[in-house]
Protein backbone atom coordinates (compact mmCIF):
# COMPACT_ATOMS: atom_id res chain seq x y z
CA UNK A 1 0.00 0.00 0.00
CA UNK A 2 1.31 3.14 -1.02
CA UNK A 3 -0.21 5.22 1.61
CA UNK A 4 -2.50 8.25 1.68
CA UNK A 5 -2.35 8.19 -2.15
CA UNK A 6 -4.66 5.17 -2.04
CA UNK A 7 -5.15 3.34 -5.30
CA UNK A 8 -5.50 6.47 -7.11
CA UNK A 9 -3.92 6.63 -10.73
CA UNK A 10 -3.70 9.92 -12.04
CA UNK A 11 -5.04 10.49 -15.43
CA UNK A 12 -7.61 12.22 -17.74
CA UNK A 13 -10.43 10.24 -18.79
CA UNK A 14 -13.97 11.10 -18.66
CA UNK A 15 -14.15 8.98 -15.63
CA UNK A 16 -11.71 10.86 -13.65
CA UNK A 17 -13.10 14.10 -14.89
CA UNK A 18 -16.28 13.30 -13.53
CA UNK A 19 -17.48 14.96 -10.09
CA UNK A 20 -17.05 12.52 -7.19
CA UNK A 21 -20.05 12.47 -5.79
CA UNK A 22 -21.82 11.18 -8.97
CA UNK A 23 -19.10 8.53 -8.83
CA UNK A 24 -19.83 7.55 -5.33
CA UNK A 25 -24.15 7.24 -5.99
CA UNK A 26 -23.13 5.45 -9.08
CA UNK A 27 -20.88 2.70 -7.38
CA UNK A 28 -24.04 2.08 -4.77
CA UNK A 29 -26.78 1.51 -7.42
CA UNK A 30 -24.09 -0.64 -9.65
CA UNK A 31 -23.40 -2.56 -6.52
CA UNK A 32 -27.34 -2.80 -5.38
CA UNK A 33 -28.18 -4.21 -8.91
CA UNK A 34 -25.63 -6.62 -9.48
CA UNK A 35 -26.90 -8.28 -5.51
CA UNK A 36 -30.12 -7.84 -6.81
CA UNK A 37 -29.72 -10.13 -9.50
CA UNK A 38 -30.59 -14.22 -9.58
CA UNK A 39 -27.56 -15.95 -9.13
CA UNK A 40 -29.18 -18.57 -11.81
CA UNK A 41 -29.18 -15.21 -14.48
CA UNK A 42 -25.18 -16.08 -15.58
CA UNK A 43 -25.75 -13.88 -18.55
CA UNK A 44 -26.57 -11.05 -16.34
CA UNK A 45 -23.04 -11.35 -14.91
CA UNK A 46 -21.74 -11.52 -18.08
CA UNK A 47 -23.28 -8.22 -18.82
CA UNK A 48 -21.94 -6.91 -15.79
CA UNK A 49 -18.81 -7.67 -15.79
CA UNK A 50 -18.65 -6.29 -19.54
CA UNK A 51 -19.71 -3.03 -18.77
CA UNK A 52 -16.86 -2.91 -15.88
CA UNK A 53 -14.23 -4.42 -18.30
CA UNK A 54 -15.32 -1.19 -21.04
CA UNK A 55 -14.95 1.45 -18.44
CA UNK A 56 -11.69 -0.02 -16.97
CA UNK A 57 -10.94 0.61 -20.73
CA UNK A 58 -12.42 4.12 -21.01
CA UNK A 59 -10.28 4.99 -18.09
CA UNK A 60 -7.32 3.65 -19.02
CA UNK A 61 -6.38 1.29 -16.06
CA UNK A 62 -4.72 -1.78 -17.00
CA UNK A 63 -6.40 -5.50 -16.33
CA UNK A 64 -3.06 -6.35 -14.27
CA UNK A 65 -3.44 -3.64 -11.79
CA UNK A 66 -7.03 -4.54 -11.29
CA UNK A 67 -6.22 -8.40 -11.08
CA UNK A 68 -3.69 -7.88 -7.98
CA UNK A 69 -5.85 -5.49 -6.32
CA UNK A 70 -8.66 -8.20 -6.60
CA UNK A 71 -6.38 -10.46 -4.83
CA UNK A 72 -8.65 -8.71 -1.35
CA UNK A 73 -11.52 -10.73 -1.86
CA UNK A 74 -9.28 -14.29 -1.89
CA UNK A 75 -11.02 -15.05 1.41
CA UNK A 76 -14.52 -14.67 0.37
CA UNK A 77 -13.51 -16.83 -2.57
CA UNK A 78 -12.01 -19.99 -0.18
CA UNK A 79 -15.27 -19.75 1.39
CA UNK A 80 -16.96 -19.67 -2.25
CA UNK A 81 -14.90 -22.96 -2.67
CA UNK A 82 -16.31 -24.34 -0.05
CA UNK A 83 -19.75 -23.99 -0.17
CA UNK A 84 -19.91 -26.70 -2.65
CA UNK A 85 -18.69 -29.43 0.07
CA UNK A 86 -20.26 -27.59 3.23
CA UNK A 87 -23.90 -27.30 1.60
CA UNK A 88 -26.14 -30.48 2.08
CA UNK A 89 -28.93 -31.45 -0.45
CA UNK A 90 -29.08 -33.06 -4.33
CA UNK A 91 -25.60 -33.47 -5.75
CA UNK A 92 -23.82 -33.84 -8.37
CA UNK A 93 -20.47 -35.68 -9.32
CA UNK A 94 -17.35 -34.52 -10.63
CA UNK A 95 -15.14 -37.48 -10.52
CA UNK A 96 -14.38 -38.77 -7.21
CA UNK A 97 -16.31 -35.75 -5.93
CA UNK A 98 -19.87 -35.46 -4.37
CA UNK A 99 -20.74 -31.51 -4.45
CA UNK A 100 -24.23 -30.01 -3.54
CA UNK A 101 -25.88 -28.35 -6.71
CA UNK A 102 -27.49 -25.59 -4.34
CA UNK A 103 -24.00 -25.06 -2.67
CA UNK A 104 -22.52 -24.55 -6.12
CA UNK A 105 -24.95 -22.27 -7.03
CA UNK A 106 -24.40 -20.17 -3.72
CA UNK A 107 -20.28 -20.55 -4.40
CA UNK A 108 -20.91 -19.10 -7.86
CA UNK A 109 -23.38 -16.60 -6.62
CA UNK A 110 -20.43 -14.92 -3.85
CA UNK A 111 -17.48 -15.59 -6.41
CA UNK A 112 -19.71 -13.33 -9.02
CA UNK A 113 -21.14 -10.52 -7.38
CA UNK A 114 -17.94 -10.17 -5.18
CA UNK A 115 -15.69 -9.73 -7.85
CA UNK A 116 -17.82 -7.68 -9.43
CA UNK A 117 -18.19 -5.54 -6.40
CA UNK A 118 -14.57 -4.96 -6.29
CA UNK A 119 -14.18 -3.90 -9.34
CA UNK A 120 -16.58 -1.32 -9.21
CA UNK A 121 -14.87 -0.13 -5.86
CA UNK A 122 -11.63 -0.54 -7.61
CA UNK A 123 -12.52 1.75 -10.65
CA UNK A 124 -13.94 4.60 -8.48
CA UNK A 125 -10.95 4.52 -6.03
CA UNK A 126 -9.31 4.54 -9.54
CA UNK A 127 -10.07 7.49 -10.46
CA UNK A 128 -10.91 9.51 -7.81
CA UNK A 129 -7.68 11.08 -5.22
CA UNK A 130 -8.76 10.22 -1.89
CA UNK A 131 -9.47 14.07 -1.02
CA UNK A 132 -12.08 14.30 -3.53
CA UNK A 133 -13.65 11.32 -2.67
CA UNK A 134 -14.06 13.24 0.94
CA UNK A 135 -15.08 16.10 -0.78
CA UNK A 136 -17.70 14.07 -2.56
CA UNK A 137 -19.22 12.59 0.20
CA UNK A 138 -19.70 15.76 1.94
CA UNK A 139 -21.57 17.14 -0.61
CA UNK A 140 -23.85 13.31 -0.17
CA UNK A 141 -24.15 15.09 3.37
CA UNK A 142 -22.27 11.86 4.92
CA UNK A 143 -21.54 12.54 8.63
CA UNK A 144 -19.04 14.88 9.82
CA UNK A 145 -17.66 12.84 12.47
CA UNK A 146 -17.19 10.01 9.41
CA UNK A 147 -15.71 12.14 7.65
CA UNK A 148 -13.08 13.48 9.84
CA UNK A 149 -12.21 10.06 11.13
CA UNK A 150 -11.92 8.82 6.99
CA UNK A 151 -9.51 11.85 6.50
CA UNK A 152 -7.33 11.26 9.81
CA UNK A 153 -7.52 7.31 8.75
CA UNK A 154 -6.24 7.95 5.56
CA UNK A 155 -3.25 10.74 6.58
CA UNK A 156 -1.68 8.68 9.27
CA UNK A 157 -2.26 5.47 8.38
CA UNK A 158 0.71 6.50 5.80
CA UNK A 159 2.67 7.47 8.72
CA UNK A 160 2.29 5.06 10.87
CA UNK A 161 2.97 2.16 7.71
CA UNK A 162 5.99 4.41 7.32
CA UNK A 163 7.34 4.19 11.41
CA UNK A 164 6.47 0.13 11.21
CA UNK A 165 8.56 -0.51 8.19
CA UNK A 166 11.30 2.11 9.67
CA UNK A 167 11.34 0.25 13.11
CA UNK A 168 11.34 -3.81 11.40
CA UNK A 169 14.45 -2.24 8.92
CA UNK A 170 16.71 -0.67 12.59
CA UNK A 171 15.62 -4.21 14.06
CA UNK A 172 16.79 -6.16 10.65
CA UNK A 173 20.07 -3.55 10.85
CA UNK A 174 20.87 -5.23 14.38
CA UNK A 175 20.58 -8.35 13.73
CA UNK A 176 16.87 -9.18 14.07
CA UNK A 177 15.42 -12.43 12.28
CA UNK A 178 12.21 -12.92 13.15
CA UNK A 179 11.17 -16.28 11.21
CA UNK A 180 9.49 -18.19 13.65
CA UNK A 181 6.73 -17.62 15.76
CA UNK A 182 8.41 -17.59 19.55
CA UNK A 183 11.17 -14.92 17.63
CA UNK A 184 7.88 -12.63 17.29
CA UNK A 185 8.67 -10.90 20.65
CA UNK A 186 10.48 -7.92 19.35
CA UNK A 187 7.89 -7.39 16.39
CA UNK A 188 4.67 -7.91 19.25
CA UNK A 189 6.57 -5.33 21.40
CA UNK A 190 7.44 -2.80 18.05
CA UNK A 191 4.11 -2.96 17.46
CA UNK A 192 2.98 -1.84 20.59
CA UNK A 193 5.51 1.27 20.71
CA UNK A 194 3.96 2.04 17.70
CA UNK A 195 0.30 2.17 19.35
CA UNK A 196 1.75 4.21 22.26
CA UNK A 197 3.14 6.70 19.60
CA UNK A 198 0.29 7.01 17.51
CA UNK A 199 -1.61 7.96 20.87
CA UNK A 200 0.69 10.68 21.50
CA UNK A 201 1.22 11.48 18.05
CA UNK A 202 -3.01 11.80 18.12
CA UNK A 203 -2.37 14.22 21.72
CA UNK A 204 0.05 16.56 19.45
CA UNK A 205 -2.12 16.46 16.57
CA UNK A 206 -4.93 17.61 18.60
CA UNK A 207 -2.77 20.39 20.43
CA UNK A 208 -1.94 21.49 16.89
CA UNK A 209 -5.40 21.70 15.29
CA UNK A 210 -6.78 23.36 18.70
CA UNK A 211 -3.53 25.97 18.23
CA UNK A 212 -5.35 26.87 15.18
CA UNK A 213 -8.90 27.22 16.86
CA UNK A 214 -10.18 24.05 16.36
CA UNK A 215 -13.84 23.27 18.39
CA UNK A 216 -14.84 20.15 16.76
CA UNK A 217 -15.60 20.99 12.95
CA UNK A 218 -13.97 20.27 10.48
CA UNK A 219 -14.56 23.56 7.91
CA UNK A 220 -15.10 21.13 5.05
CA UNK A 221 -16.52 23.42 2.97
CA UNK A 222 -13.92 22.81 0.72
CA UNK A 223 -15.61 20.37 -1.61
CA UNK A 224 -16.26 20.37 -5.00
CA UNK A 225 -18.96 22.48 -6.84
CA UNK A 226 -22.28 21.00 -7.27
CA UNK A 227 -22.33 18.65 -10.42
CA UNK A 228 -24.27 18.96 -13.80
CA UNK A 229 -27.52 17.19 -14.92
CA UNK A 230 -24.80 15.94 -18.27
CA UNK A 231 -22.20 15.14 -15.02
CA UNK A 232 -25.49 13.00 -13.26
CA UNK A 233 -26.62 11.71 -16.67
CA UNK A 234 -23.28 10.66 -17.68
CA UNK A 235 -22.31 9.07 -14.23
CA UNK A 236 -25.25 7.51 -13.76
CA UNK A 237 -25.38 5.65 -17.31
CA UNK A 238 -23.05 2.21 -16.66
CA UNK A 239 -25.55 2.34 -13.12
CA UNK A 240 -29.16 2.18 -15.11
CA UNK A 241 -28.35 0.08 -17.31
CA UNK A 242 -27.23 -2.31 -14.70
CA UNK A 243 -30.27 -1.66 -12.81
CA UNK A 244 -32.32 -2.48 -15.89
CA UNK A 245 -30.46 -5.72 -16.55
CA UNK A 246 -31.24 -6.30 -12.85
CA UNK A 247 -34.83 -6.08 -13.12
CA UNK A 248 -35.54 -7.68 -16.80
CA UNK A 249 -33.85 -11.10 -14.41
CA UNK A 250 -36.57 -10.25 -11.49
CA UNK A 251 -39.09 -10.14 -14.32
CA UNK A 252 -38.40 -12.80 -16.53
CA UNK A 253 -36.91 -15.76 -13.72
CA UNK B 1 1.38 47.32 25.79
CA UNK B 2 3.67 43.87 25.22
CA UNK B 3 2.50 41.89 22.17
CA UNK B 4 2.95 39.09 24.42
CA UNK B 5 3.37 39.16 28.82
CA UNK B 6 4.52 36.13 30.46
CA UNK B 7 4.12 37.11 34.32
CA UNK B 8 5.35 34.72 36.99
CA UNK B 9 4.44 31.08 34.64
CA UNK B 10 4.45 27.88 36.72
CA UNK B 11 3.86 24.41 35.03
CA UNK B 12 3.81 21.32 36.57
CA UNK B 13 2.51 17.93 34.92
CA UNK B 14 -0.03 15.40 36.35
CA UNK B 15 3.39 13.35 37.12
CA UNK B 16 4.48 15.76 39.57
CA UNK B 17 7.04 17.19 37.24
CA UNK B 18 8.14 20.82 36.82
CA UNK B 19 8.68 22.05 33.81
CA UNK B 20 7.87 26.04 34.36
CA UNK B 21 8.89 28.12 37.31
CA UNK B 22 8.26 31.25 37.57
CA UNK B 23 8.98 32.64 34.05
CA UNK B 24 8.59 36.07 32.90
CA UNK B 25 9.22 37.58 29.48
CA UNK B 26 7.76 39.98 27.59
CA UNK B 27 7.77 40.84 23.89
CA UNK B 28 7.58 44.06 22.60
CA UNK B 29 5.12 43.88 19.14
CA UNK B 30 7.81 44.13 16.14
CA UNK B 31 10.34 42.48 18.02
CA UNK B 32 12.12 39.00 17.56
CA UNK B 33 13.28 37.35 20.32
CA UNK B 34 14.84 33.66 20.70
CA UNK B 35 14.09 31.52 23.41
CA UNK B 36 17.52 28.72 23.76
CA UNK B 37 17.71 26.49 26.09
CA UNK B 38 19.11 22.83 26.23
CA UNK B 39 16.71 19.80 25.86
CA UNK B 40 14.10 19.52 28.64
CA UNK B 41 14.47 22.95 29.42
CA UNK B 42 10.19 23.72 29.21
CA UNK B 43 10.41 25.29 25.64
CA UNK B 44 8.16 23.41 24.02
CA UNK B 45 5.45 23.88 27.73
CA UNK B 46 6.24 27.42 27.09
CA UNK B 47 5.20 27.09 24.00
CA UNK B 48 2.18 25.02 24.46
CA UNK B 49 1.29 28.24 27.33
CA UNK B 50 1.42 30.96 24.69
CA UNK B 51 -2.17 29.74 22.75
CA UNK B 52 -3.89 27.91 25.94
CA UNK B 53 -3.03 24.58 25.26
CA UNK B 54 -2.19 24.31 28.79
CA UNK B 55 -3.71 25.62 31.66
CA UNK B 56 -0.88 27.41 34.13
CA UNK B 57 -0.54 26.41 37.66
CA UNK B 58 0.55 29.77 38.70
CA UNK B 59 1.11 33.09 36.97
CA UNK B 60 -0.37 34.55 33.61
CA UNK B 61 -0.05 34.71 29.52
CA UNK B 62 -1.61 37.91 28.36
CA UNK B 63 -1.43 38.54 24.38
CA UNK B 64 -1.66 41.89 23.62
CA UNK B 65 -4.72 43.22 25.78
CA UNK B 66 -5.90 39.87 26.32
CA UNK B 67 -5.32 37.62 29.62
CA UNK B 68 -5.68 33.84 28.45
CA UNK B 69 -8.54 32.46 29.99
CA UNK B 70 -11.48 29.71 28.51
CA UNK B 71 -13.18 32.92 27.35
CA UNK B 72 -10.28 34.82 25.48
CA UNK B 73 -8.58 30.82 23.72
CA UNK B 74 -10.39 31.81 20.48
CA UNK B 75 -9.18 35.20 20.04
CA UNK B 76 -5.47 34.23 21.69
CA UNK B 77 -5.56 31.17 18.95
CA UNK B 78 -6.07 33.83 16.68
CA UNK B 79 -3.19 36.18 18.08
CA UNK B 80 -0.80 33.61 18.27
CA UNK B 81 0.59 31.37 15.47
CA UNK B 82 2.34 28.53 16.37
CA UNK B 83 4.63 26.70 13.75
CA UNK B 84 5.23 23.16 15.73
CA UNK B 85 8.00 20.54 15.40
CA UNK B 86 7.09 18.37 13.28
CA UNK B 87 5.24 19.32 10.35
CA UNK B 88 3.48 15.39 10.46
CA UNK B 89 1.47 16.71 13.52
CA UNK B 90 0.23 20.11 12.00
CA UNK B 91 -0.18 19.20 8.57
CA UNK B 92 -2.77 16.82 8.71
CA UNK B 93 -5.66 17.65 5.83
CA UNK B 94 -5.72 16.24 2.74
CA UNK B 95 -4.31 18.78 0.48
CA UNK B 96 -1.95 21.76 1.27
CA UNK B 97 -4.32 24.42 0.40
CA UNK B 98 -7.55 22.76 2.79
CA UNK B 99 -4.46 22.79 5.36
CA UNK B 100 -3.84 26.33 5.22
CA UNK B 101 -7.29 27.31 5.20
CA UNK B 102 -8.08 24.84 7.97
CA UNK B 103 -7.24 28.39 10.49
CA UNK B 104 -9.32 30.94 8.60
CA UNK B 105 -12.11 28.22 8.19
CA UNK B 106 -12.19 27.83 12.10
CA UNK B 107 -12.22 31.64 12.67
CA UNK B 108 -15.41 31.52 10.16
CA UNK B 109 -13.66 33.21 6.85
CA UNK B 110 -15.78 31.57 4.25
CA UNK B 111 -15.67 30.99 0.27
CA UNK B 112 -14.17 33.81 -1.85
CA UNK B 113 -12.51 35.45 1.37
CA UNK B 114 -11.05 32.05 2.41
CA UNK B 115 -9.20 30.92 -1.17
CA UNK B 116 -7.66 34.32 -0.87
CA UNK B 117 -6.52 34.38 2.05
CA UNK B 118 -5.00 30.78 1.49
CA UNK B 119 -3.38 31.41 -2.12
CA UNK B 120 -2.03 34.77 -0.55
CA UNK B 121 -0.21 32.96 2.14
CA UNK B 122 0.70 30.13 -0.06
CA UNK B 123 2.16 33.00 -2.22
CA UNK B 124 4.33 34.33 0.98
CA UNK B 125 6.00 31.23 1.70
CA UNK B 126 6.43 30.28 -2.14
CA UNK B 127 3.87 27.42 -2.08
CA UNK B 128 1.26 28.09 -4.89
CA UNK B 129 2.37 25.56 -6.99
CA UNK B 130 2.31 22.93 -4.80
CA UNK B 131 -1.53 24.19 -2.94
CA UNK B 132 -3.57 20.72 -4.06
CA UNK B 133 -0.54 18.05 -3.43
CA UNK B 134 -0.88 15.71 -0.34
CA UNK B 135 1.38 17.25 2.57
CA UNK B 136 3.23 14.20 3.13
CA UNK B 137 4.50 14.33 -0.52
CA UNK B 138 6.76 17.35 0.20
CA UNK B 139 10.12 17.45 1.17
CA UNK B 140 10.84 18.76 5.11
CA UNK B 141 11.44 22.12 4.02
CA UNK B 142 8.55 22.74 1.97
CA UNK B 143 6.53 20.79 4.93
CA UNK B 144 7.83 23.41 7.21
CA UNK B 145 6.77 26.25 5.03
CA UNK B 146 3.38 25.04 4.41
CA UNK B 147 3.00 24.79 8.31
CA UNK B 148 3.89 28.56 8.76
CA UNK B 149 1.32 29.42 5.77
CA UNK B 150 -1.20 27.44 7.99
CA UNK B 151 -0.45 30.25 10.55
CA UNK B 152 -0.06 33.13 8.72
CA UNK B 153 -3.30 32.83 7.05
CA UNK B 154 -4.82 33.61 10.62
CA UNK B 155 -2.91 36.65 10.16
CA UNK B 156 -1.43 36.56 13.66
CA UNK B 157 0.24 39.57 16.02
CA UNK B 158 2.62 36.91 16.84
CA UNK B 159 4.53 33.64 15.34
CA UNK B 160 5.62 31.31 17.52
CA UNK B 161 8.23 28.23 16.11
CA UNK B 162 9.58 25.46 17.41
CA UNK B 163 12.88 24.35 16.16
CA UNK B 164 12.02 25.50 13.12
CA UNK B 165 15.70 24.36 11.49
CA UNK B 166 15.29 21.24 13.08
CA UNK B 167 16.37 18.16 9.99
CA UNK B 168 16.46 21.04 7.39
CA UNK B 169 19.33 21.25 4.63
CA UNK B 170 21.06 24.35 4.80
CA UNK B 171 19.49 25.83 1.44
CA UNK B 172 15.61 25.20 3.26
CA UNK B 173 17.02 26.69 6.50
CA UNK B 174 18.32 29.82 4.63
CA UNK B 175 15.41 29.88 2.61
CA UNK B 176 12.76 29.65 5.96
CA UNK B 177 14.49 32.52 7.63
CA UNK B 178 14.39 35.19 4.77
CA UNK B 179 10.81 33.57 4.74
CA UNK B 180 10.62 34.17 8.25
CA UNK B 181 12.51 37.42 7.92
CA UNK B 182 9.69 38.57 5.69
CA UNK B 183 6.28 37.50 7.12
CA UNK B 184 7.10 36.98 11.10
CA UNK B 185 7.54 40.99 12.20
CA UNK B 186 6.70 39.62 15.92
CA UNK B 187 8.59 36.39 16.40
CA UNK B 188 9.35 34.25 19.33
CA UNK B 189 11.74 31.56 17.73
CA UNK B 190 12.33 28.43 19.79
CA UNK B 191 14.97 26.79 19.57
CA UNK B 192 18.75 24.95 20.54
CA UNK B 193 20.32 26.79 17.61
CA UNK B 194 22.03 29.07 18.37
CA UNK B 195 23.48 30.58 14.46
CA UNK B 196 19.63 30.30 13.59
CA UNK B 197 18.58 33.16 16.48
CA UNK B 198 21.89 35.11 15.66
CA UNK B 199 20.72 35.43 12.37
CA UNK B 200 17.05 35.90 13.31
CA UNK B 201 16.83 37.62 16.67
CA UNK B 202 18.46 40.90 18.10
CA UNK B 203 17.39 39.77 21.76
CA UNK B 204 17.49 36.05 23.16
CA UNK B 205 16.51 34.98 26.51
CA UNK B 206 17.67 31.34 27.97
CA UNK B 207 15.75 29.08 29.51
CA UNK B 208 16.77 26.21 31.65
CA UNK B 209 15.04 24.51 34.24
CA UNK B 210 11.88 26.20 33.83
CA UNK B 211 13.35 29.55 34.53
CA UNK B 212 14.61 32.38 32.22
CA UNK B 213 18.13 33.04 32.99
CA UNK B 214 19.14 35.05 30.75
CA UNK B 215 17.73 38.10 28.67
CA UNK B 216 20.16 39.91 26.39
CA UNK B 217 20.99 40.90 22.91
CA UNK B 218 21.84 37.54 21.10
CA UNK B 219 25.36 38.38 20.04
CA UNK B 220 26.22 39.54 23.67
CA UNK B 221 24.50 35.97 24.94
CA UNK B 222 26.18 34.14 22.18
CA UNK B 223 29.88 35.83 23.18
CA UNK B 224 28.74 34.23 26.87
CA UNK B 225 31.19 30.73 26.45
CA UNK B 226 30.88 30.56 30.68
CA UNK B 227 27.39 31.72 30.36
CA UNK B 228 26.34 29.16 27.53
CA UNK B 229 28.03 26.36 29.08
CA UNK B 230 26.35 27.02 32.29
CA UNK B 231 23.36 26.22 30.89
CA UNK B 232 24.41 23.23 28.30
CA UNK B 233 24.11 25.54 25.13
CA UNK B 234 26.79 25.22 22.64
CA UNK B 235 28.37 27.16 19.10
CA UNK B 236 28.41 24.54 16.23
CA UNK B 237 32.28 23.15 15.47
CA UNK B 238 34.41 25.95 13.64
CA UNK B 239 31.72 28.70 14.35
CA UNK B 240 32.76 32.11 14.52
CA UNK B 241 30.76 34.46 16.26
CA UNK B 242 32.63 37.57 14.96
CA UNK B 243 32.16 35.90 10.66
CA UNK B 244 28.76 36.05 11.66
CA UNK B 245 28.16 39.04 12.91
CA UNK B 246 30.48 41.18 10.39
CA UNK B 247 28.04 39.05 7.61
CA UNK B 248 24.78 39.99 9.79
CA UNK B 249 26.03 43.72 9.26
CA UNK B 250 26.38 43.48 5.43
Amino acid sequence: MNGAEGLFRPGDSPLHRLAPQTKVVALVVFSFAVAATDREAVWAFGAYAAILVALFWLARIPAGWIMVRSLVETPFLLLALAFPFLVGGATVEAGPLDLSIDGLWAGWNLFAKATLGVWAALLLAATTPVAALLAGLARLRCPDILLQITAFAVRYAHLTIAEVTQMRLARLARCDDPRFLWQAGALARSLGTVFIRSFERGERIWQAMAARGYTGRLPLDVGPAAASARQWTAAMGAPALAAGIAMWTAVAM
Amino acid sequence: MKALDVAGLGHVYPDGHRALDGVELAVDAGERVAVLGPNGAGKTTLMLHLAGLLEATEGAVSVGDLRIEKRTLAEVRRRVGIVFQSPDDQLFMPTVADDVGFGPANLGVKGEALRERVAAALADVGLSDLAHRPPHHLSVGQQRRAALAGVLAMRPDIVVCDEPSANLDPAARRDLAGILQRTAPTLLLVTHDLPYALQLCERAVILDAGKVVADAPTAEILADAALLARHRLELPFGFSLEAARSSLRH
